[in-house]
């Protein structure tokens, strides 16, 4: 994945940073709050949405199941439609694709449809390294982009921004990056949507060369699909010579029948709506149509090794909807660049360490990032088990074991900084395996318990004291008090 | 009817008045209740941790301690969950693993058996008015794994709402997670605080003098930080409003 996010600190370190930036989280609660009650409505006004949830969940498996054939499926319907199809193993591979089909172009911009593929391999940094701008178009990419700043959500990128702050960015940046920004501009809504859209027309009157992702490939007639609120998408698909998608090989589905619980799922997953405003649609080139020449890039990745993993494999049927974004308690706290990837929140703790590998401090810190409180899996579209996955890549961490790099079957060590946890645990684990043991550990700290400190532990303790009191250890625990009043009921270790 | 009281390692070290309570309860209702002495700990945290294999032993010693009941009634949302969704994950991934199914076979013969203390009252015993007594004001936080993964529903609320004289009070985001979370609570100990201080804002709301919950270990974290911020509302097991009688009433100020 993206460079960008390289050195970035373990997630609690840099949790412990973002708890604290009191204006983000207040933007973030609000946002959040709003749109997953929204959501919910959305999601309540139809009687059969756990069917179609079973539906989404069940295509995406069978799709992935037989993934060879499907992709060779889209290939071949592209190819036939006037489209040009390129495989990338990795990031590296994408952007040396996606770079060399613009130089062949003779341009030096680009314009940017939102799109998620692109953000995970760093698409716009190694198109900068060569020379070219990448102009992205969605409102919130833009703010992002102006701002110097990084994405913190899947579809707000720019959810950790408040409208104050985005009238400051646009009136100081816009003028560096093209049209600037109208005199006396205010924080009002509609001003900064009209000074966008003034600063964006431009880019798109111009733009030879237009790169997106997508949302969905349809294998039968390799359509691709781009779903979106804005029509900036849409500017970026039909205006331009050449149109270049650079799509993860996991967004393929098999029929239009397919797709349309896709529609239905996705539009009231993350946006509330029933239907998002503009679906875009294309099948290769059309003669005297939009985009002339056609490129699809297709990502891997890591999603074949993800899919080698029969718990992790489900990450894949996910459709970038964010709802369990917005229904997490860790990242309305945490903020969307604590988890160090373009896929913040619970579906980036467990799609991140799976396509980039655990082996980062980083990496191996996201299966962590969760209270487990099971949120996420409740809103999910495509019914991903977030909370099952997470614990399945902390068995990753701690255990290590067997995964799959690069497609080949390989034996991980656990890693690295948890040697205490793993003794403590194992300690546990023993006393727990031996009630005498238990209680005598239990009896001697009720004699000690007028010893005990309430307010503060010391080493690792001290990071639950540091908010929380203790609770007072008893007098007396369960089992002396059964032992002592009822006798003793079977052997200790039957 | 033979019914094994699980008291949970939690219950057992640091709140045995949970584990009285429910024995008074159920004895109250009739119910004659054991308690092997074999049991320890379901596991949840090596388990939620990722040490798996650290959790086999536990597992098995469950299974031991607990052949031969028709019922496993513990106070506690997250062990009745960790039991049911996930030793029968530790059981199919031995067998993936090549170890036989063993595990997978304790998983089919536990997880039937296995009631938190809520589910057994309104779904085994039938039970919503327990007969109980407890004057005071309560406001009620759904744990997360009671909540979501038991879908323990409205069980707690009916059983608490024909408690006679308690005054039952909305908890404002009651859905949301407590921040507790096992070992989230030290690994990522800024957002599992940031997410105990809006909970405990929210309780202070209700002006309730108890929080309860089906779950001691949530409320070791509810309830420490309310003692933190010098909240007056006290954490509260249900079990213990639900054993609280005119006879015999729960005294709030016993509260440790």
């Amino acid at each position: 994945m993206s460079g960008t996010y390289l050195g970035m600190p373990a997630f609690p370190k840099a949790a412990s940073e973002s708890t604290r930036d009191l204006r983000m989280r207040a933007n973030l609660t609000h946002a959040t709050h709003t749109i997953r009650d929204k959501r919910a409505k959305a999601v309540a006004e139809l009687a059969d949405w756990p069917q179609l949830r079973a539906a989404g969940a069940a295509i995406k498996d069978r799709t992935l199941r037989h993934l060879d054939h499907y992709l060779e499926q889209v290939e071949a319907a592209v190819e036939a439609a006037g489209g040009h199809v390129h495989w990338a193993a990795d990031a590296d591979e994408a952007n040396r694709i996606v770079t060399e089909l613009v130089r062949m172009t003779g341009e030096s911009e680009v314009v940017k449809v939102k799109s998620m593929a692109t953000q995970e391999i760093g698409l716009n940094d190694a198109l900068a390294e060569a020379g070219i701008r990448a102009y992205e178009t969605d409102l919130a990419e833009l703010i992002v982009q102006l701002g110097d700043d990084l994405p913190s959500h899947i579809l707000v990128p720019a959810i950790h921004r408040n409208r104050s702050e985005i009238r400051d960015i646009f009136r100081e940046e816009m003028a560096n990056w093209g049209r600037p920004a109208p005199e006396g501009l205010t924080d009002r809504p509609a001003e900064l949507a009209e000074a966008a859209r003034l600063h964006l027309r431009e880019k798109f009157l111009r733009a030879k060369v237009g790169i997106s992702g997508a949302n969905f490939m349809v294998a039968e007639t390799g359509t691709m699909v781009v779903v979106e609120s804005e029509g900036n998408g849409r500017m970026c698909l039909t205006l331009p010579e050449t149109l270049i998608s650079v799509v993860g090989i996991e967004k393929v589905v098999p029929t239009w029948q397919d797709l349309e619980v896709f529609l239905q799922l996705l539009p009231r997953s993350s946006t509330a709506e029933r239907m998002n405003p503009y679906t875009s649609m294309w099948t290769g080139t059309t003669a005297e149509d939009g985009p002339q020449t056609f490129h699809l890039v297709l990502i891997d990745n890591g999603r074949t090794d993800t899919l080698a993993d029969t718990v992790g494999r489900q990450a894949l049927r996910c459709i970038r909807c964010s709802a369990c974004l917005n229904v997490c308690p860790v990242y309305e706290r945490a903020g969307g660049h604590a988890y160090g990837s373009a896929y913040p929140g619970p579906i980036g703790a467990i799609l991140t360490p799976q396509l980039r590998g655990t082996g980062s401090e980083l990496d191996a810190s996201l299966p962590y990032a969760s209270s487990l409180c099971g949120a996420c899996y409740e809103v999910c579209p495509v019914a991903i088990d977030i909370p099952e996955v997470l614990v399945h890549l902390r068995e990753r961490v701690v255990q290590g074991g067997e995964v799959t790099l690069r497609g080949n079957r390989t034996t991980i060590k656990p890693a690295k900084g948890h040697a205490a946890e793993r003794a403590a645990m194992r300690a546990a684990r023993w006393a727990l395996d031996h009630p005498a043991a238990l209680r005598g550990g239990q009896r001697l700290a009720a004699r000690t318990r007028r010893l005990h400190p309430k307010h503060r532990l010391p080493g690792p303790g001290s990071a639950w004291t540091e908010t929380r009191d203790i609770p007072a250890v008893p007098a007396e625990s369960f089992r002396d008090w059964w032992q002592r009043t009822r006798g003793i009921s079977g052997k200790e270790t039957p | 009817m033979r019914v094994a009281l699980f008291v949970t390692c939690v219950n057992d070290t640091l709140y045995p008045d949970t584990g009285r309570a429910v024995v008074t309860l159920l004895e109250r209702l009739g119910v004659e209740v054991d308690f092997p002495a074999a049991q320890t700990c379901c596991g949840q945290a090596q388990f939620n941790t990722g040490y798996r294999y650290e959790t086999e032993p536990l597992v098995r010693r469950y299974a031991r301690a607990f052949a031969g009941y028709d019922h496993i009634v513990t106070p506690s949302g997250s062990c009745a969950a960790m039991v049911r969704d996930n030793y029968p994950r530790i059981g199919a991934k031995a067998a993936a693993e090549g170890r036989g199914q063993e595990l997978a076979r304790i998983a089919d013969s536990v997880v039937p058996r296995t009631y938190e203390l809520t589910e057994f009252l309104v779904d085994v015993l039938g039970v919503t008015d327990v007969g109980a007594y407890f004057p005071h004001t309560v406001t009620y936080h759904p744990t997360c794994h009671g909540l979501r993964m038991l879908g323990l529903g409205r069980r707690p609320v009916e059983l608490l709402s024909h408690v006679k004289g308690l005054e039952l009070r909305e908890l404002t985001g009651a859905q949301e997670c407590c921040g507790f979370g096992g070992t989230f609570a030290v690994k990522n100990a800024a957002v599992s605080a940031a997410m105990g201080a809006d909970k405990a804002r929210h309780i202070g709301e209700t002006g309730a003098a108890a929080v309860c919950t089906v779950d001691n270990s949530c409320l070791m974290h509810i309830g420490g930080t309310l003692a933190r911020l010098g909240s007056p509302t006290r954490p509260l097991h249900i079990a213990e409003i639900l054993a609280s009688t005119e006879e015999h009433p729960y005294a709030l100020e016993d509260i440790r």
